[in-house]
């Protein structure tokens, strides 16, 4: 018997419906609505409770929420040991897949109970949680319902027999890259490939190509000569000694550094720390890799209204594209509340 | 034309007479050879010869680059003659840091199994170079001598009896106008300073693409002079041993016809780059190539390259299959590649560099251990007071060797 706690939200969990959206998280004894259904599909699942909450209530303050969830499986579980939780199916609702996806994660991550939930594949809550939480596929409104319970139900009994999910059970893709030992070496596996493409057969490429996040440019500036501009390099040009320990290869970091009283870096004042190149030429004169000294002749003859007092800088060898995307979401805010209306981006 | 490699297979490794092999066992002269390397380029002022078995508890660090020993005992042209060669044995050179992008080998223990080198015989030379040499000749330096060395440990084959030969058979095999046509594209390194490859003496900065007979190649045509990433640098090793030049031949008139290879290099110039992809388009369409595989080194900016090929030959109509190391971060998360392209759909993946390993201390280094911390897939703070090291495996010679000589691969869950 595998003893499970559901969470549903007020519709499903028959409390009404969004005029009882607000209702806080009440843990009810048994199962409710698809419970039922779920504990007819495998008579091996016990539902011992429900938990079940107002979409409103819990997208208004999901962080509280979540906690009061967590604290209240905890108590649960003190009284009745529960082996899983699940949440849902939730479809492509909004507000129910959030709260869903938010719930199993924590109960996961903080009681280490072990939980499922099934989402339409586009519910914004699966690019949020797919990476940590156990994320069924399920279409996108309640008309697959019956086509949910299934899948979840035998991803019950899969899950507690210790196998591991895969694609082949729903589940959707976590998202993340993974190293293994193939078989064959990269060559074989290759020219194999090869062949069996001249000969028309199917094949499954080993790394699907992502979809690119094009960002389109700002519009030019119509007076350069009253703008703010900042300067940026992911060249690894840092302060002599590398203060913030920037790595040479897969930066983790990204350094704040005032140029206010510089009117150009030196070699005594500045070094390159990035890995992919032959850093002889940056280090002889930094300034080509991070051009102070012609942004400041560029200040002094008045093309640009004036250069703000501090750079930041990282290493791009090897660097993430999710850490990169990190950096120039904490930058940006910074540089637009200092007023600064242009950046001049260099890279190596 | 034929190509024979006669092996001389090395099951034992001491200090002994300099290159006499007899029945397995390999003496190396190692002050001899140190007297040698030092007395013929001033640059370098000390080497200590080191010789390491599989399954010591050895740590080589900053490693550069790895070669075989060869002799040419018959012939004078590449790709033709007979080739005496020490087998399951390498000299490796190493020391302090040149450029951020050396690496490491562990002879025993996880870090042992990423790297090929683990399970060879190493003749390690570890070079101190003089002082205020620019990173360039310091480079140039240890490649040097590592030939050089290699020369040494190989002059006396000739003398000694061999275990095992092959004929490399190519242009004399049958091709059959049945079988599909498959070229070989092998882009190298090739972006300057730190960043060369040397194809029969020349920087493959120019003079390529160009077209090769593939026994030219895998003999000794091609030296790796350059410093990135441990992970996916082809080594002088790898490229003696190219894993798909090898997998092309064994099928070849069976299987397949192997064509030929284009070798074609990686400018730093966007319109370089472009003129670059389309001329080994050009030579391998010339070639009548029904499908080519596409191996790769380094990555970043010839991830560019990388998808111009690509892209070129999906024009022509040439299916392809690509080669390449991913660096998806060290949570799998972020997307592995600096460019993409819809026609690339049929890639080989040798592994996400980024992943992080933790290596044990062993009890002997070689080489200057705190240089880790700065090599790329280290960090501050990546050396433990016992020795005991986590980096990526970006860090580790060859462990995502994008010739496919390896079994590492990635896959998304």
């Amino acid at each position: 018997m595998t003893r499970v706690l559901h969470y549903l939200n007020q519709f499903f969990g028959g409390l009404g419906g969004e005029e009882a959206a607000g209702t806080p998280l009440t843990l009810l004894e048994g199962a409710r609505g698809p419970g039922n259904a779920l504990m007819r599909l495998d008579p091996e699942i016990e539902i011992v409770a429900t938990l079940v909450g107002g979409d409103n209530y819990l997208a208004e303050h999901l962080e509280t929420a979540v906690d009061e969830a967590v604290a209240l499986v905890a108590e649960q579980h003190a009284a009745v040991p529960v082996d899983m939780l699940i949440a849902g199916p939730a479809f492509n609702a909004g507000r129910y897949g959030m709260a869903c996806a938010g719930i199993c994660a924590a109960v996961e991550n903080r009681l280490g109970i072990p939980t499922l939930t099934a989402l339409y594949p586009e519910n914004a809550a699966v690019e949020v949680y797919r990476r940590q939480v156990t994320i069924l596929a399920a279409t996108d409104d309640v008309m697959g319902m019956a086509e949910a319970l299934e899948t979840m139900a035998r991803a019950v009994s899969k899950r507690m027999t210790g196998r591991p999910l895969g694609p082949e059970d729903g589940l959707l893709p976590k998202g993340i890259r993974e190293n293994y030992i193939a078989s064959r070496t990269g060559a074989e596996r290759a020219v194999e490939m090869l062949l069996t493409r001249i000969k028309g057969g199917s094949i499954t490429t080993e790394y699907p190509m992502p979809e690119f996040d094009r960002v389109p440019p700002a519009p030019p500036i119509e007076d350069a000569s009253n703008a703010v501009i900042a300067l940026i390099t992911s060249g690894g040009i840092v302060p002599k000694g590398n203060p913030d320990h920037i790595e040479s290869a897969s930066a983790s970091r990204c350094g704040a550094y005032s140029i206010a009283d510089l009117d150009r870096l030196t070699p005594a004042s500045h070094q390159s720390v990035h890995g992919g190149y032959d850093p002889t030429y940056a280090n002889a004169d930094p300034n080509r890799v991070l051009p102070l000294d012609a942004a400041r002749s560029l200040e002094r003859e008045g093309h640009i209204g004036r250069l703000f007092e501090t750079y930041y800088a990282t290493v791009g060898n090897a660097t993430s594209v999710d850490q990169a995307r990190r950096f120039g979401t904490e930058i940006a805010p910074l540089l637009v509340n200092e007023g600064v209306q242009a950046v001049v981006l260099t890279s190596t | 034309m034929t190509l024979r490699f006669e092996s001389c297979t090395v099951r034992s490794l001491a200090e002994g007479a300099m290159g006499q092999f007899e029945r397995g066992h390999l003496h190396v002269d190692t002050e001899g050879l140190a007297r040698a390397l030092t007395a013929r380029d001033a640059r370098v002022v000390e080497v200590a010869v080191n010789l390491v078995r599989p399954g010591d508890a050895t740590r080589i660090v900053c490693c550069k680059d790895v070669i075989q020993p060869r002799l040419k005992v018959r012939g004078d042209d590449p790709g033709e003659g007979v080739v005496r060669l020490l087998d399951n044995l390498a000299v490796v050179t190493c020391g302090p840091i040149v450029g951020f992008q050396e690496g490491i080998i562990d002879m025993s223990g996880p870090g042992a199994a990423y790297t090929p080198f683990s399970e060879l015989f190493l003749i390690v030379l570890e070079v101190d170079v003089a002082e205020g040499l620019a990173s360039h000749e310091h480079e140039a330096a240890l490649r040097e001598a590592g030939l050089h060395a290699a020369r040494l440990i190989a002059e006396h084959l000739e003398g000694y009896q061999a275990d095992s030969e092959e004929d490399l058979l190519w242009d004399e095999q049958p091709v059959s106008p049945t079988l599909p046509r498959f070229a070989y594209v092998d882009l190298m390194l090739s972006q300057g300073l730190l960043h060369d490859t040397w194809v029969l003496g020349e920087n493959a900065v120019s003079g390529l693409p160009r077209i090769f007979d593939p026994r030219v190649l895998l003999d000794d045509a091609v030296v790796s002079g350059n410093c990135v990433s441990a992970c996916d640098k082809n080594t002088t090793y790898h490229h003696q041993n190219n894993p798909v030049i090898r997998e092309l031949l064994r099928g070849h008139g069976r299987r397949w016809n192997f064509v030929g290879v284009v070798a074609t290099n990686c400018p730093t110039r966007l319109a370089e780059k472009a003129r670059s992809a389309e001329t080994a388009v050009a030579l391998a369409r010339g070639l009548e190539a029904d499908g080519a595989i596409i191996s790769k080194e380094g990555f970043g900016n010839p991830d560019a390259d990388l998808m111009m090929l690509i892209r070129g030959f999906a024009r022509e109509g040439i299916q392809t299959v690509a080669i390449t190391d991913e660096f998806a971060g060290r949570d799998g998360g972020s997307q592995s590649l600096a460019d993409t392209t819809p026609e690339a759909n049929a890639v080989i993946s040798t592994g996400n560099a980024n992943q992080l390993v933790q290596l044990p201390p062993m009890s002997t280094t070689i080489g200057p251990l705190p240089d880790v911390t700065r090599l790329a897939g280290g960090y501050a703070g990546c050396l433990g007071d016992d020795g005991s090291l986590e980096v990526e495996l970006q860090a580790i010679m060859g462990a995502t060797n994008e010739l496919g000589f390896s079994r590492l691969s990635c896959r998304g869950i």
